[in-house]
């Protein structure tokens, strides 16, 4: 539940959600994503309001925004390539169009010998890695991370935070969900601090 | 994306050279080096034993599996396609396509019988007390001989009168002491003037009537017309029943991927996109259960129009023949049986594209 929550996500810009356990930064992202709806108040989604939004415009939407869950969802049928290309797939885009980028940002993901494997025998930080490799291949205008650096170690939480951060010079907003103070600690940006529902912003 | 000038290639790039000119202020590089090693070691045998199980076909080329020639499909096609359905299609298959068969024997049968009838008239012939009724009746065969159309007029003699009636008043009667009418065969060809013909009779012989056989036309014609009815009205039945049990099946196929449909609907998927997936599926199973049930049924109508065609003296080879010889189906049976197989495929991948449409509309 959250409530009195006033933000605005400038274009390129770089921000924490932080708070405790249960505090509502995955139903802020869910908000965000637009897979829940919000009950009262408004959201606005680039420019459009969440609540009147009609259902055939929300794919769009989505392609425009990079999200990478904290149980990553990754499709267990699907290759490890595979996965990080679903959103060109179902955007139609050809697989010969792709393959090079998708393979690319693979060996810098680090998942290069990984690629053809399926995600059952990934490890947890490598689950993770192709999770965000998903969300970054559309080259989204926004990126949405839950508990990004959940699962792996310290030095590939950095390289990941390094990741967001080069993403974000190059336009991207970012938000992160963490608890991770650590994480916070390596990079000075915006902080939004959820608390019982109610929000407080450290600019 | 960011006005269009970022390929993924500059910004993967740039985030490449940022990764390598960062690494030497990495904190903790022993620690890190010693992170990686140990990766490393877990890395090569996690990935050729366990993947080499899972990927099944991929080869191993260098420690890396070689990319599959082709992707997976984006739903699973072992969580829509069960066998069960597949049997239950072919199943419906097969009574389609009889009831297509039995449709094309009437419509077949009813045709050859009413060309039989419609190549013959009868004239009818009142014997009149005191009146020469053998003059008369060469005469009206003189009179349909002069129509044109007629190509003969056959005078039924006494004796094939008698034949005629034996059914009813058995043998040995004396056809002279009863009043029987008399009859001429007319066989007539298609542009034969019948009107013409009953006109002169009348006037010459107001004794004659003509009997062009309409009225049996007319009732084989409304037969055949029911049953062909009755076969469409089943025809109809069996798809309906095949297209409701396609629904429960998309319906259990997308609760079983659920979380796929999800992770679909996240990565920017619209609706039609998760519709065509699995609509694919059902249209291949449609397409093997339909083909095999269709195939079932066109071997069968094989087989019976051999048996149909034995001409042994036996008598099991004489029963066979009166029990099935008179369902050979014909070449429009055999086409109907294909253009069913392929109707039932369709009507399959369209009840479960809208289904999955209408249910994800649901979800929602």
């Amino acid at each position: 539940m959250l409530r009195d929550v006033s933000f605005h996500i400038d274009t390129s810009s770089f921000q924490f959600i932080t708070g405790p356990s249960g505090a509502g930064k995955t139903s802020l992202l869910r908000l965000l994503f637009l897979s829940l709806r919000p009950t009262r108040g408004s959201v606005r989604i680039f420019n459009r309001d969440a609540a009147t939004l009609p259902r055939s415009a929300i794919p769009g939407l989505r392609r425009r925004i990079g999200i990478v869950f904290q149980d990553f969802r990754l499709l267990d049928h699907l290759t490890t390539y595979e996965n990080v290309a679903l959103p060109l797939r179902v955007a139609g885009v050809d697989d010969s169009a792709y393959r090079r980028d998708v393979i690319e940002l693979l060996e810098w993901v680090g998942l290069g010998e990984k690629m053809w494997v399926f995600p059952q025998v990934l490890s947890g930080g490598e689950k993770q890695r192709a999770a965000i490799a998903r969300a970054l291949i559309t080259k989204p205008e926004i990126l949405l991370a839950d508990e990004p650096t959940g699962n792996v170690d310290p030095p590939l939480a950095r390289r990941l935070l390094r990741l967001f951060v080069e993403l974000n010079k190059l336009g991207t907003s970012v938000v992160i969900a963490t608890h991770d103070l650590a994480l916070m600690d390596q990079y000075d940006a915006r902080r939004l601090v959820l608390n019982a529902g109610h929000v407080e912003i450290y600019d | 994306m960011h006005g269009g000038s970022f390929s993924t290639r500059v910004m993967l790039k740039s985030m490449t050279e940022h990764a390598v000119t960062a690494a030497p202020r990495e904190p903790e590089p022993a620690a890190a080096r010693a992170t990686r090693s140990r990766r490393g070691k877990q890395r090569k045998p996690a990935a050729k034993i366990p993947a080499a199980v899972l990927v099944g076909q991929v080869t191993a080329i260098g420690g890396r599996q070689a990319p599959p020639r082709s992707l997976n499909p984006i739903v699973p096609p072992r969580s829509v396609a069960g066998r069960a359905l597949l049997t239950l299609v072919a199943i419906m298959s097969f009574l389609s396509c009889l009831s297509v068969a039995a449709v094309a024997v009437v419509a077949d049968r009813a045709k050859s019988w009413q060309r039989d009838i419609a190549e013959e008239v009868t004239i009818q012939i009142k014997p009149v007390e005191g009146a020469d009724i053998a003059a008369t009746v060469a005469r009206a065969a003189e009179i349909a001989m002069q129509v044109p159309g007629v190509t003969a007029a056959t005078v039924l003699d006494e004796a094939q009168s008698t034949a005629l009636l034996e059914p009813w008043l058995g043998t040995g009667f004396d056809i002279s002491e009863l009043p029987i009418p008399r009859l001429v065969a007319v066989r007539i060809t298609d542009g034969a003037d019948l009107g013409a013909l009953a006109r002169r009779l009348k006037q010459e012989i107001p004794t004659a009537s003509l009997d062009d056989h309409g009225r049996w036309l007319q009732r084989l014609a409304a037969m055949a017309e029911v049953m062909s009815v009755v076969g469409l009205v089943i025809l109809a039945l069996v798809f309906a029943a095949t297209a409701l049990c396609v629904v429960f099946a998309t319906r259990g196929a997308m609760a079983g991927n659920r979380s796929v449909i999800e992770v679909l609907h996240f990565v920017g998927a619209e609706d039609s996109y998760i519709a065509r997936e699995f609509q694919r599926h059902f249209l291949l199973l449609g397409l093997k259960g339909a083909s095999i049930g269709g195939g079932i049924a066109i071997a069968l109508f094989l087989v019976l129009g051999l048996l149909g065609r034995l001409e042994g003296p036996t008598p099991e080879e004489a029963q066979l023949r009166s029990m099935f010889g008179g369902v050979a189906v014909g070449l429009n049976g055999y086409v109907g049986s294909v253009v069913t197989v392929l109707a039932l495929a369709i009507i399959i991948a369209v009840t479960a594209r809208l289904t999955v449409r209408r249910t994800l509309r649901e979800l929602d």
